[in-house]
C-alpha cells in the first residue's frame, strides 16, 4: 500500500526478484484442515473440500531431498505476533458482529474472480485476468468452491494451491500407509477425526468443582502491539517515513485485530490505511479475518469491507490474503508474504512481498484495475532484545498495468528502489 | 477474611537471600546422627523443621540472584522453604498463614491425603485468603522424599516451594551416614505473568539455539546438500522447531541448587568412605534437569519417594516435580561437582560434595544441544520396530529418512498399540498427531542417547514390593497430551481446562490411564491424591510414581486405584503448560 505515491527508478531486472518470491508463495499456501466441529456462526468449513491433503507433510518416510523442498535454511519463524490498541473508529458498513453473518447476499458486489487469483498468486499468467472478470462472479472458475459460503471462497483458493503444490505426494503415501494392517494412519497434522475417534468426555455426567478460585490462564485474553516497520525511506526522488503495525487482543479462539500501514512524505500523510478485524482461529496455523479497511491520506478515502485469511504456511512463510469490497462495486485484494532467515540468533533477514489488486480503475487514486503494484522488501534487523530490533533494508516498488500507465502520465516513476532504516518493536 | 490485609511483606521476617554472594553454608557439619544432617541454604535461618506441628508463613522476601533485587514469594523467608521433616504414622498439623496481598495455597506434592487437605484452590478448597491462616491436618501414611509448592497462579515460579522428607515408621531400607536434600529450581527476575504473555505472543521467545543459515551451510558442507535439506524438510513442512526442548530457558533463568546460584556453590560435606544419601527434588516450574556427579556412580534407591531396587547409574534425567534419592560413596579426599544441566543446555545448577567447605571440583562443560530425533516426532514409526526400541534410535536429522515401507512391514508384525485420537484433537489447538507412538521405557530421552554414560531410564526402575493393588485394571481412560507450540496452546485431547469437563473415576475401581504424547515436548503428568503405577509395554507393573514424564511421541500406561474419594487436580507439571490448559479435574466418587 505504501507504494502508491512512492517514486521509482528504473531497474527492470529487479522484477526477477519479485517473480522468484511470487513463485515461492504457492508452497506456502497449504492450509491446515479445518476443524471439524467448526465454531462460529457462518463459518462452514465443511465446504472446503480437500483441505486435508496438504497437511500430511512428509510424514511418511520422506524421500531424501525432494525437489520441491525449498532450499530454505530453516528459519524458525520468529514471528512476533500481534497485539492490541484501542479500537479505531471505523466507519464500517457493518459492525464487527454483523460481519460474522456476512454472506453473498449481503455483499452483492463481491468478486470471486479476484479472490481466486489472490489466493493463487503463483500463477503469474493469471495476474492480468481478473480485470476482465471483475464485474461478474464466476463460480465455475473456482474449483471446489461452495457458492454461498464466503469462507469457502477464502479457502478454496488455498485448497487449490495445496493440491497443485503438493500433488500426490501426501495422498499417495497415505494410501500406502493406510493399507498396512492394523494401523489407521491419519495425517500428522490437521485432518479430520477418523470414524472411530473417541470422545474426550470422561465425566460420566459429573460436574466440575463448585468451588471458586481456580484461575488458570487458558482462556485469559492476551494482547500485543507489533510495530513491524517504523522507518525512514530514501527513494530516488522522495524521502519520508512509513509504518506497518498490527495489534491484537483476545483469547486463543477470537481476537480483535488491527492493522495499519502508511507513509508520510514531504511533511504530510500521503497514503495509508487502517484495518480492523474479527480474527478467528480456524486451523492450527490459520485464522480468518473479517472486518473493515479505512483508507487514510490523500485522495478519496474509501471504506471497504474486508475478509481474508492469515497464517503460517509450511516452510514458515507468514501469509496474509485479504479481499475487499468497497462502495460502487469496487473490489480489491492484497496478498502479503513474509519470511525470516536467521544468520545468527539475533541477526535476522526478513524478506517481504506484497501484491495489490483492484477490480476497477480508480483514476482519483491513480490506481488501475488488475494487479496495481508489487513490492518486495529485504530488511536486516538485529534483535538487541526480542522486542527491540533496529534494521536497515531495501524496498522495491513496482507499479503494474494501468496503474503504471497512470504513473507515466503523471511523470512518476514506475519502479522505485528505496533504502530504508528503522526499528521493529513489540509489546 | 481480614478486612484489613497486612502489609505485603512482614518486615520482621524480611531477609535477604544472597544467592550469589553467600551461597549455601552447610550447618549440619559434624552432627552424628545422619538423619539430623541437613543442607541449610539460608544461613542463620532454621531451614529444617521437624515434628508434627508446623507454622508456615507465606510472605514476600527480597532476594538477589542476578545483581537485581526482586521480591520472592517464600515460606518462612527461605528459598527453598524449610525442609519439613515428618514421620510416617503421625498426624501433622500445618498452620499456613498468608501474609501476601493475594490468595495463596500449599499443595503437598505426592502426599496421599484427604482431598480437602490437598491445597488446590478451586478444586479441593477455597485457597488461603490474605491475612488468613489455614490448618492442614492429616495422617502421614507414607515415607520418602517429596516437596510442597503453591498451587496458586505463578507463585511456584516465584519461589513458593520447599522439600518434604518423611522418615519411615521402621528403619530406613538403605541406611546412610549422611543425608542431604538437593533441591533444583529455576529462578527468574521476570514476572512469571510476563513470561507467560511473552511465549503466548512469540512461543520461541526464549529459544536462542534455533537453526540458522550458517548451520544449514555447515550441514551442506559436512553432509551434502540433499541430506542437509532432508534434515530440515519435515520440520519446515510441519512448522515445528527441532530445537524446541523447553519453553523458558537460561536466557531468563538462574538455576538453583538448594536456593543457591551456581557461583554460590552449595556444598555438602562428607568424609571419604561414607555413604551419602542425596535427595534430588526438581522443584522447577519449567526446567527438566540432567544430573550427574563426575567421578561418582550414583545408586538410585528411590523414585518419587518410593523405594526401588537399587540401580547404579552415571546420570539421570529428573523431570519437573519428580524426586530421586541416590546414594553415593565418595572414597577420595576430593571435591565432586553436582552438575544439573537443563535439558535445553542453556544453563545448569551446580553444587559440590567435598570433605571440607571451600573445596571445589571442575565444572564440566554442558553437553551439546541436539535436535529432536525422529522418534520424538513420529514415535515408533521412525524406529525399526515397536517395543524393542532402545534408546538408540536415530538421533537428529533424518538418517532414517530413506527407510520406509520395509521397516513398516516389520513393524506390522508386532501389534502396534491402538491409538485412538479424540474427536476434539482436530481443532486449531493441536499441531500434530502421533498414530504410532513409541512405547518403550528404555529411552533416556533427547540429549542423553548414546552419550557414553549409563543413564537411568524408567525401564530401570522397579518399585520394591510391587503394586499397591494387584487387581487388573477394569477399564481404560485414554488421554492425549496435545498442544499447538506456535500459538502456545496446551491441552488434553485438544481441550483446554477452561473448556473441559472433569474426568470421573468410580470410587474403588482400579483403572488404567493411557497417555499418548501428541507433541514434541516432554510432559511430566501429575495425578493428585492417588499413585500412578507405571506399566511396562507389556502391561506389567514397573514403578510407582506421582509424576510420570511422558516423552515426545511416546505412549505410556499406568494403573490407578481410585481409593481416595474427592476432587483432584491432574495436570502437566510444566507450570506454563498447566496454566495454558493442560489440566483436568479428576472426581473420584
Amino acid at each position: 500500500m505504501k507504494m502508491h505515491r512512492r517514486n521509482t527508478s528504473t531497474a527492470p531486472h529487479r522484477s526477477a526478484l519479485l517473480a522468484a518470491l511470487l513463485l515461492a508463495l504457492p508452497l506456502a499456501a497449504t492450509a491446515q484442515s479445518a476443524p471439524a466441529a467448526s465454531s462460529t456462526s457462518s463459518m462452514d468449513m465443511s465446504s472446503m473440500p480437500g483441505m486435508d491433503h496438504g497437511s500430511m507433510p512428509g510424514m511418511p518416510m520422506p524421500a531424501p531431498a525432494s525437489s520441491t523442498a525449498k532450499p530454505a535454511p530453516k528459519p524458525s519463524a520468529k514471528k512476533a505476533r500481534k497485539t492490541p490498541t484501542p479500537a479505531p473508529s471505523t466507519p464500517a458498513f457493518h459492525d464487527m458482529d454483523g460481519m460474522k453473518g456476512m454472506d453473498h447476499s449481503a455483499m452483492p458486489g463481491m468478486d470471486h474472480g479476484a479472490m481466486s487469483d489472490m489466493s493463487m498468486p503463483a500463477n503469474p499468467a493469471t495476474s492480468a485476468a481478473p480485470t476482465g472478470d471483475m464485474s461478474g462472479m464466476d463460480h465455475s472458475s473456482m474449483p471446489g468452491m461452495s457458492p454461498g459460503a464466503m469462507q469457502g471462497m477464502d479457502h478454496s483458493g488455498m485448497a487449490g494451491v495445496d493440491h497443485g503444490a503438493m500433488p500426490q505426494k501426501g495422498q499417495g503415501e497415505m494410501t500406502g500407509m493406510g493399507a498396512m494392517p492394523g494401523m489407521a494412519m491419519g495425517p500428522m497434522q490437521g485432518g479430520s477425526p477418523p470414524p472411530n475417534a473417541r470422545s474426550d468426555d470422561y465425566s460420566d455426567g459429573v460436574a466440575g468443582s463448585p468451588i471458586q478460585g481456580l484461575h488458570m490462564h487458558g482462556s485469559v485474553p492476551v494482547g500485543m502491539l507489533l510495530i513491524d516497520q517504523l522507518e525512514a525511506f530514501h527513494g530516488r526522488d522522495a524521502n519520508g517515513q512509513s509504518w506497518e503495525a498490527q495489534a491484537w487482543y483476545g483469547n486463543d479462539e477470537n481476537k480483535l485485530w488491527i492493522r495499519t500501514e502508511g507513509e508520510r512524505s514531504r511533511g504530510k500523510l500521503e497514503d495509508g490505511d487502517l484495518e480492523a478485524f474479527w480474527n478467528h482461529n480456524i486451523a492450527t496455523f490459520w485464522s480468518t479475518q473479517l472486518g473493515v479497511r479505512q483508507e487514510i491520506g490523500e485522495g478519496p478515502n474509501r471504506t471497504w469491507a474486508a475478509f481474508g485469511v492469515q497464517g503460517l504456511a509450511p516452510y514458515w512463510f507468514e501469509l496474509e490474503a485479504t479481499g475487499y469490497v468497497g462502495p460502487s462495486g469496487r473490489t480489491a485484494a492484497r496478498v502479503r508474504a513474509e519470511y525470516e532467515m536467521l544468520f545468527t540468533q539475533r541477526l535476522i533477514l526478513q524478506p517481504e512481498a506484497e501484491i495489490n489488486l483492484y477490480g476497477k480503475n480508480d483514476p482519483q487514486r491513480r490506481i488501475g484495475s488488475g494487479v496495481s503494484d508489487v513490492q518486495f522488501g529485504l530488511r536486516l534487523r538485529y534483535e538487541i532484545r526480542r522486542q527491540f530490533a533496529p534494521y536497515i533494508g531495501v524496498n522495491w516498488v513496482r507499479r503494474i498495468g494501468t496503474t503504471a500507465d497512470y504513473a507515466r502520465q503523471d511523470h512518476q516513476p514506475v519502479l522505485d528502489r528505496q533504502i530504508v532504516a528503522g526499528v521493529r518493536l513489540w509489546f | 477474611m481480614n478486612l484489613f490485609p497486612p502489609p505485603p511483606a512482614d518486615l520482621s521476617r524480611r531477609r535477604f537471600v544472597q544467592g550469589v554472594a553467600i551461597g549455601g553454608a552447610v550447618a549440619g557439619l559434624g552432627l552424628l546422627r545422619p538423619s539430623n544432617v541437613w543442607a541449610l541454604t539460608n544461613p542463620g535461618h532454621p531451614t529444617v523443621l521437624s515434628g508434627t506441628d508446623f507454622a508456615l508463613d507465606i510472605a514476600e522476601t527480597p532476594v538477589n540472584y542476578t545483581g537485581a533485587t526482586r521480591l520472592a514469594t517464600t515460606v518462612n523467608g527461605g528459598i527453598p522453604g524449610p525442609i519439613l521433616r515428618w514421620k510416617e504414622g503421625t498426624t501433622v498439623n500445618l498452620r499456613v498463614s498468608n501474609r501476601l496481598r493475594v490468595p495463596t495455597s500449599i499443595h503437598w506434592h505426592g502426599i496421599i491425603l484427604p482431598f480437602q487437605m490437598d491445597g488446590v484452590p478451586g478444586i479441593s478448597f477455597d485457597g488461603i485468603a490474605p491475612g488468613e491462616t489455614f490448618l492442614y491436618q492429616f495422617k502421614v501414611r507414607q515415607s520418602g522424599t517429596y516437596w510442597y509448592h503453591s498451587h496458586s497462579g505463578f507463585q511456584e515460579q516465584n519461589a513458593l516451594y520447599g522439600p518434604l522428607v518423611i522418615e519411615p515408621d521402621g528403619p530406613e531400607r538403605y541406611p546412610t551416614d549422611r543425608d542431604y536434600v538437593v533441591m533444583l529450581n529455576d529462578w527468574t527476575d521476570e514476572d512469571p505473568e510476563r513470561i507467560y504473555a511473552k511465549v503466548k505472543k512469540q512461543s520461541d521467545y526464549y529459544n536462542f539455539a534455533q537453526p540458522t543459515v550458517p548451520d544449514f551451510f555447515r550441514d551442506v558442507r559436512e553432509k551434502g546438500l540433499s541430506q542437509a535439506l532432508a534434515m530440515r524438510k519435515m520440520w519446515n513442512e510441519m512448522r515445528m522447531n527441532p530445537t524446541d526442548l523447553g519453553d523458558v530457558s537460561g536466557y531468563t533463568y538462574t538455576y538453583l541448587m538448594n536456593g543457591t546460584a551456581p557461583t554460590g556453590n552449595w556444598t555438602g560435606i562428607f568424609k571419604p568412605g561414607e555413604k551419602v544419601r542425596l535427595r534430588f527434588i526438581n522443584g522447577s516450574s519449567s526446567t527438566i534437569f540432567d544430573v550427574r556427579i563426575p567421578g561418582l556412580k550414583m545408586t538410585v534407591i528411590s523414585a518419587d519417594g518410593q523405594d526401588v531396587e537399587p540401580v547404579s547409574v552415571d546420570e539421570f534425567r529428573i523431570s519437573v516435580a519428580e524426586t530421586y534419592d541416590v546414594i553415593v560413596e565418595p572414597q577420595d579426599e576430593r571435591a565432586y561437582t553436582l552438575f544439573a544441566q537443563s535439558i535445553d543446555r542453556t544453563g545448569y545448577a551446580r553444587g559440590t560434595l567435598a570433605p571440607r567447605q571451600g573445596m571445589q571440583a571442575e565444572v564440566p562443560a554442558m553437553d551439546p544441544r541436539v535436535w529432536l530425533g525422529m522418534q520424538d516426532m513420529m514415535g515408533a514409526m521412525s524406529m525399526g520396530g515397536m517395543d524393542h526400541g532402545s534408546g538408540h534410535a536415530p538421533t537428529p536429522g533424518m538418517d532414517h529418512a530413506g527407510k520406509d515401507h520395509g521397516s513398516m512391514a516389520g513393524m506390522a508384525a508386532t501389534p502396534a498399540p491402538v491409538v485412538r485420537h479424540a474427536r476434539t484433537e482436530y481443532g486449531p489447538g493441536v499441531d500434530m498427531h502421533v498414530d504410532m507412538p513409541r512405547t518403550n521405557l528404555d529411552d533416556p530421552g533427547i540429549g542423553l542417547r548414546d552419550n557414553g554414560r549409563r543413564v537411568l531410564t524408567y525401564a530401570d526402575l522397579h518399585t520394591i514390593g510391587g503394586p499397591i493393588d494387584a487387581r487388573e485394571p477394569s477399564r481404560e481412560i485414554e488421554l492425549h497430551l496435545t498442544g499447538n507450540m506456535e500459538r502456545f496452546i496446551w491441552s488434553f485431547d485438544g481441550v483446554k481446562f477452561s473448556d473441559a469437563k472433569p474426568v470421573h473415576f468410580n470410587s474403588g475401581e482400579r483403572l488404567r490411564i493411557v497417555l499418548v504424547n501428541d507433541t514434541m515436548m516432554n510432559h511430566p503428568i501429575h495425578l493428585h491424591g492417588m499413585w500412578s503405577e507405571l506399566e511396562n509395554p507389556d502391561g506389567q507393573f514397573q514403578v510407582r510414581k506421582h509424576t510420570i514424564n511422558v516423552q515426545p511421541a511416546q505412549r505410556v500406561t499406568y494403573a490407578v486405584s481410585a481409593d481416595n474419594p474427592g476432587r483432584w487436580a491432574y495436570h502437566c507439571h510444566l507450570l506454563y503448560h498447566m496454566e495454558a490448559g493442560m489440566f483436568r479435574e479428576v472426581v473420584v466418587s
